[in-house]
């Protein structure tokens, strides 16, 4: 046992190596959050005191509310008697995420189904890709009228509306995963390839052991994109959808309460990007249970 | 005799594209049971694609090629040979075990069956209690060693090795150079070795095919009649260096003097000129 590695001291090693990566992260987090916060606040300091404007713009409570009276906002009746706005974001937060969760698992197979499809087939891709890139290329705003048209009448019952809101999010879900699965599916070694047909192996098993695997970093990295994507194509799937009980219900209700409560609106907007953060961060807890890979190949 | 070997191959040319840049031509060679025979010659003289002809890897242009009596892709498709390439390519995310239990895996061996063979082949490569290790982990040399037990791991009757060794530093060559003779030793399978060593080639085989420059062929072949089992002190034998003598000229003649300097070759030949 010439090279017997003391594999116990490695693993302790690379444990407090990752949670000093993991403080500093939150530190530089913190950092970041409290460098924003006070160039928003100081502009507007600045700005207010000299009398500062640009074009049309000038600061003040209306176009740039106080950071803590957005929070703030938060915690006061959502109206005249009612529930903290927290409380009502909180429930439209839940609805958005199922519609955005289910849209982004729908577009993820899709896009996963279609990227393995199109690379193993050169005319396939040669032929289908620039419509793919074109379905990418229409604003969401003009497909969302026409999904909800056509898918809704479709739906049982349970998903009325909110399926097609689901559609409407796994449309932007799927183009990324697609594009990626793709490369990915491309990127092996062609001798790991050849070292699959001296096993006589099957394309299936190919396919499964060595190609998915291969691609999964690529994978991963499109869902990274594609999670938050799912928030935002839920948020407007719900205005043509007429649906209320969502973030995109809640934006469109605080749009037109803007001129005397523009905090109320400034609150969702920071709901809804906690909502496609925690997306993004379920994707990456993913990542790091699935992809088992050298260090440096994990993005 | 020819019906007996392991590897026969009849005329075997292969060409490239339309424009035909011809890798290998008028290719005869049969490799017998349990021999171990190098291929070596100048960059770009098709030794690779000789090897993974036999592998059924490459179709040749011409030619007959048989491997176990059988056609090249019978014989694949039958797992009649293990193969290692230059780099160990394993799959990064499978253990060390699991990567040497692929083909078992793909070959329907049951979990039990499979942990006792992976068991047997750390031990023969000397690396046991790197199971759970993933490969990234590992040195070079430790690597090739998974990726030799992996070819190993179905028994093959014939190992074919794609320059196991070029990347790795010449300390680590010379002692894994040991460690197949040993393995080889112990198993009995027939060996075809791809390198660009002489000394490498002259020190592990029975017989070694000096190929020329491209088109590739076989200028010359070599018979290596340096005594079993061989060991360190066979580098130091007067035969040894008559041999790695003949094979340079051999190359030399093929047309190697224009490429003296390939990647790994210069060194090794000067450093034995004086020996």
């Amino acid at each position: 046992m010439a090279y017997a590695a003391p594999a116990p001291r490695h693993t302790r090693l690379l444990r407090s190596q990752r949670t000093r990566e993991a403080a500093e992260r939150i530190g530089l987090f913190l950092v970041v959050l409290a460098v924003l916060w006070a160039l928003w606040e100081g502009f507007r300091f600045v700005a207010e005191s000299t009398g500062l404007r640009i074009g049309q713009f000038e600061a003040n409570d209306r176009t740039m509310p106080h950071i803590h009276d957005i929070v703030g906002q938060l915690f006061e009746p959502s109206r005249r008697n009612g529930p903290l706005l927290i409380d009502v974001l909180w429930d439209a937060a839940l609805f958005t995420a199922k519609e955005a969760a289910v849209g982004f698992v729908l577009g993820a197979l899709f896009g996963f189904g279609l990227g393995v499809l199109l690379a193993h087939s050169g005319l396939l891709q040669r032929g289908f890709l620039p419509y793919i890139v074109a379905s990418q290329t229409i604003p969401i705003l003009a497909v969302a009228p026409m999904v909800v048209v056509w898918v809704n009448p479709r739906l049982p019952d349970g998903l009325k509306d909110w399926g097609a809101v689901a559609v409407i999010a796994a449309y932007l879900t799927f183009f990324p995963v697609t594009i990626n699965t793709m490369r990915g599916l491309q990127s092996v070694d062609p001798r790991a390839i050849d070292l699959m047909r001296s096993y006589a192996s099957s394309s299936w098993n190919v396919l499964w052991k060595v190609r998915v695997p291969a691609a999964l970093p690529f994978i991963f990295a499109a869902l990274k994109i594609a999670a938050p994507a799912s928030v935002v194509g839920a948020i407007i799937g719900e205005l043509p959808a007429s649906i209320q009980d969502g973030l995109g219900g809640a934006i469109l209700n605080f749009n037109q309460y803007y001129i005397t409560s523009p905090t109320s609106l400034w609150a969702t907007n920071l709901i809804a990007a906690f909502l496609g953060i925690a997306f993004f961060l379920v994707v990456l807890l993913a990542e790091k249970l699935v992809v088992r890979r050298a260090p440096e190949h994990v993005a | 005799m020819s019906n007996q070997a392991v590897v026969s191959l009849r005329n075997v040319t292969k060409s490239f594209g339309a424009g035909g840049v011809t890798a290998v031509q008028s290719i005869d060679l049969d490799v017998r049971p349990g021999e171990f025979v190098s291929l070596i010659g100048p960059s770009g003289c098709g030794k690779s694609t000789l090897l993974r002809i036999v592998g059924d890897l490459v179709e040749p242009t011409s030619g007959e090629v048989v491997v176990n009596g059988k056609s090249a892709r019978q014989a694949r498709l039958d797992r009649d040979y293990g193969i290692v390439f230059q780099d160990a390519v394993l799959y990064d995310w499978r253990t060390v075990s699991k990567n040497i239990a692929l083909p078992l895996e793909l070959m329907g061996v049951d979990r039990e069956s499979r942990a006792a063979r992976v068991q047997e082949l750390m031990q023969l490569v000397e690396l046991e209690g790197f199971d759970k290790h993933h490969p990234w982990q590992l040195s070079g040399g430790m690597q090739q060693r998974v990726s030799i037990a992996r070819a190993l791991s179905f028994s093959p009757a014939l190992l074919l090795m794609d320059e196991p060794f070029g990347a790795l530093d010449e300390m680590t060559r010379e002692r894994l150079n040991m460690e197949l003779l040993r393995i080889w030793a112990g198993i009995g399978s027939t060996i075809l070795f791809v390198t660009h060593s002489i000394s490498e080639a002259v020190f592990l085989s029975t017989r070694v095919v000096v190929m020329s420059r491209r088109p590739g062929r076989i200028a010359a072949i070599v018979d290596v009649d340096l005594p079993q089992p061989r060991n360190a002190d066979t580098r130091e034998e007067p035969r040894f260096f008559e041999l790695v003598t003949e094979v340079r000229d051999r190359l030399r003649e093929g047309g190697l003097d224009e490429d003296r300097t390939a990647p790994g070759e210069g060194e090794l030949v000067s450093a034995e000129e004086t020996p």
